[in-house]
């Protein structure tokens, strides 16, 4: 006859670390939006100037908002993972902050060259 | 400095009571007493009847993990005096069935901890005399994870194992990591199936609070995550080249 202690709805309130961790499973739903986001964006531009003119014009108001929140959300996502992937890949004879140097390096990286390409 | 300190136990007597209720203890506050020794204070000169578990209270038995003030610890490395004025919320672990007052029932990890195979596995037929050779930084590989003691603190902190018990739990995913790390231990292919199962390492979200709560410094989320790297790791070989070049 033991006592099973019911979990509470809102156990991710009880602790710092819980809500962090909500949070960032909560982000992978912005990433799934940036790829829907990323693919209307390449459907107006196939669709000729007038479209992407009109996407454009669409993509501000809420839809930038929505936009801002989800950029915090995929940099909390990114940060995390990043944060995590010293104690995931264990290399022989490398410190784990090399590792995680270089992951940051990688991301810094394709950013500019993002960056290159969009404004040039 | 008050001499006294309140320590609220969580006390459930089953046939007594249908949920725990909670009961005031005041017990001497000295600087070198652990919730612990509050704790057997009031066993011995206050009220007999408190369940709970310990035994080497110096960190190595693993029996006397408990809930104090929230969080999971070892009840015989907290000290009163670090949460003084008081009071001090003494409960029984989280996530386990209570069978009596601040002792759980953890027979859920202990038909877990064999499937594991948490023993070196050798093909070597017959056994070699004398012992199989190892150097230090071969030790060094696996040593963190082999420092676990069964304290139960890193499944009381896993959300995820309160919300699937099915899940196979930090500590065991970290005891199959000590052995696969092993220089001397060729059964990683046995543990496999069992860590690389949808309630294996892939069910961890990585909330972290288990090497968190660890008393030891094993890590298993650091653990886990590496694991889940192997475990992708042969699934791509295993898509992608014929059988016998694995």
């Amino acid at each position: 006859m033991t006592y099973v202690k019911p979990i509470s709805t809102f156990w991710w309130l009880r602790r710092g670390s819980y809500f962090r961790f909500v949070l960032r499973e909560l982000s992978s739903v912005f990433v799934a939006w940036f790829v829907v986001y990323l693919l209307m964006l390449v459907s107006a531009i196939g669709s000729g100037p007038e479209a992407y003119h009109r996407f454009l014009d669409w993509s501000t108001g809420w839809v930038l908002v929505l936009n801002v929140v989800a950029l915090l959300f995929v940099l909390l996502h990114a940060v995390t993972w990043f944060n995590l992937a010293p104690r995931a890949m264990v290399v022989p004879h490398v410190p784990p902050v090399v590792v995680l140097v270089l992951h940051y390096l990688l991301w810094l990286g394709l950013s500019l060259a993002v960056a290159w390409v969009v404004l040039r | 400095m008050a001499d006294t300190i309140t320590l609220q136990v969580a006390r459930y007597r089953p046939g007594q009571e249908p949920e725990p209720v909670f009961q005031s203890y005041d017990v001497p506050l000295r600087k070198e007493w652990a919730v612990l020794d509050g704790l057997n204070h009031v066993k011995d000169h206050v009220d007999g009847t408190l369940s709970y578990r310990w035994s080497c209270r110096m960190g190595i038995c693993g029996s006397c993990g408990m809930t104090v003030n929230g969080s999971p610890v070892l009840s015989c490395a907290t000290f009163l005096t670090d949460y003084a004025p008081g009071p001090v919320r003494v409960e029984p672990l989280r996530n386990f069935p209570v069978v009596r007052d601040l002792v759980v029932d953890i027979t859920d990890f202990m038909a877990k901890l064999p499937s594991v195979k948490p023993w070196l596995i050798r093909d070597d037929e017959p056994e070699p005399e004398g012992e199989y050779l190892q150097t230090p930084g071969e030790l060094d590989d696996y040593k963190k994870f082999s420092m676990c003691i069964n304290c139960m603190l890193c499944y009381s902190a896993c959300p995820v194992y309160a919300l699937d018990p099915a899940f196979l739990g930090p500590a065991a995913i970290a005891l199959a990591q000590r052995y696969n790390l092993d220089s001397r231990d060729e059964g990683a292919e046995d543990r496999r199936d069992v860590l690389s199962s949808a309630e294996g390492v892939w069910a961890c979200t990585f909330v972290g609070e288990c090497s968190t709560a660890c008393p030891k410094g094993v890590d298993p989320a650091g653990a886990i995550q590496r694991y889940k790297l192997t475990a992708a790791t042969h699934a791509v070989k295993d898509f992608l080249l014929p059988r016998g070049a694995r």
